[in-house]
């Protein structure tokens, strides 16, 4: 009915949350000695560029959802622009946002949280590997 | 059907995007994100019709299926015309830039 609705207005509060974020951030950058003497330097990855991996998914899936909605008649491009609303069924879409809707928002925000984990691991082993020494932050 | 394409799509866009990486010319990685995002709420989608269904669910009528299916290749080419908007918006190689200030 309108379950997308429900990603789209998290995606919204993200890309917010990450602007503002972006704006306060420092970059943190650490000198890597590689095992042939040279050294390198590498950034770490902002926290407002992963918050930005869950904004695109959020709104790559909510637009492709969206067209969905489209395909099948449940969002019209006239107002009320959703077909519940005009056929007096709110009260069953606004159930379905809260059950299906939640729910999607839910899991790519959990998946989100483990491609984070996955990369804070990434990050340190990559600083704890044997070739690499880190110098200091 | 529209997850299990969508879902192809995703892993074919992730592949290209892993072999060009770490350059992101041609900014495959919009895709990606788009295809994976939606195969993800395609999913949740899924997991709440087999909630219904059952395992009737797993066995739809051809009709269905096809209805699915074309939709599925819609919702494919959909993405791939927002991809090709970034694409062109950012032109991360300067080829439209380029084409607009060619001299004569």
């Amino acid at each position: 009915m309108a379950c997308f609705l429900v990603p789209a207005a998290e995606a919204i509060v993200t890309t917010v949350a990450a602007k503002v974020i972006k704006s306060k951030e420092k970059e943190e950058s650490v000198k890597l000695s590689l095992s042939d003497g040279s050294v390198q330097e590498a950034t770490k990855i902002k926290f407002s560029t992963k918050l930005g991996w869950l904004n695109k998914l959020l709104w790559g899936g909510s637009v492709l959802l969206a067209f969905e909605h489209l395909w099948h008649g449940e969002v019209v491009p006239f107002f009320p622009f959703l077909t519940a609303v005009k056929n007096g069924e709110t009260a069953e879409m606004l159930a379905e946002m809260g059950s299906a809707g939640i729910m999607m928002a839910v899991f790519v925000t959990v998946v989100w949280v483990g491609m984070l984990a996955v990369s804070s691991v990434v990050e340190k082993r990559a600083l704890h590997a044997p070739k690499l020494t880190q110098e200091g932050v | 059907m529209t997850l299990l394409t969508t879902v192809f799509a995703a892993i074919i866009a992730t592949v290209i995007w892993y072999k060009g990486a770490p350059k992101s010319e041609m900014k495959v990685g919009a895709l990606c994100w788009m295809y994976w995002g939606a195969s993800l709420m395609w999913l949740v989608d899924a997991i709440f019709e087999y909630a219904e269904l059952g395992t009737e669910y797993f066995t739809p009528a051809p009709v269905d299926m096809l209805n699915d299916f074309y939709l599925g290749l819609s919702v494919v080419a959909h993405g791939l015309i927002i991809w090709l908007v970034i694409l062109l918006v950012k032109d991360p190689k300067g080829v439209v830039k380029a084409a607009l200030f060619k001299k004569k």
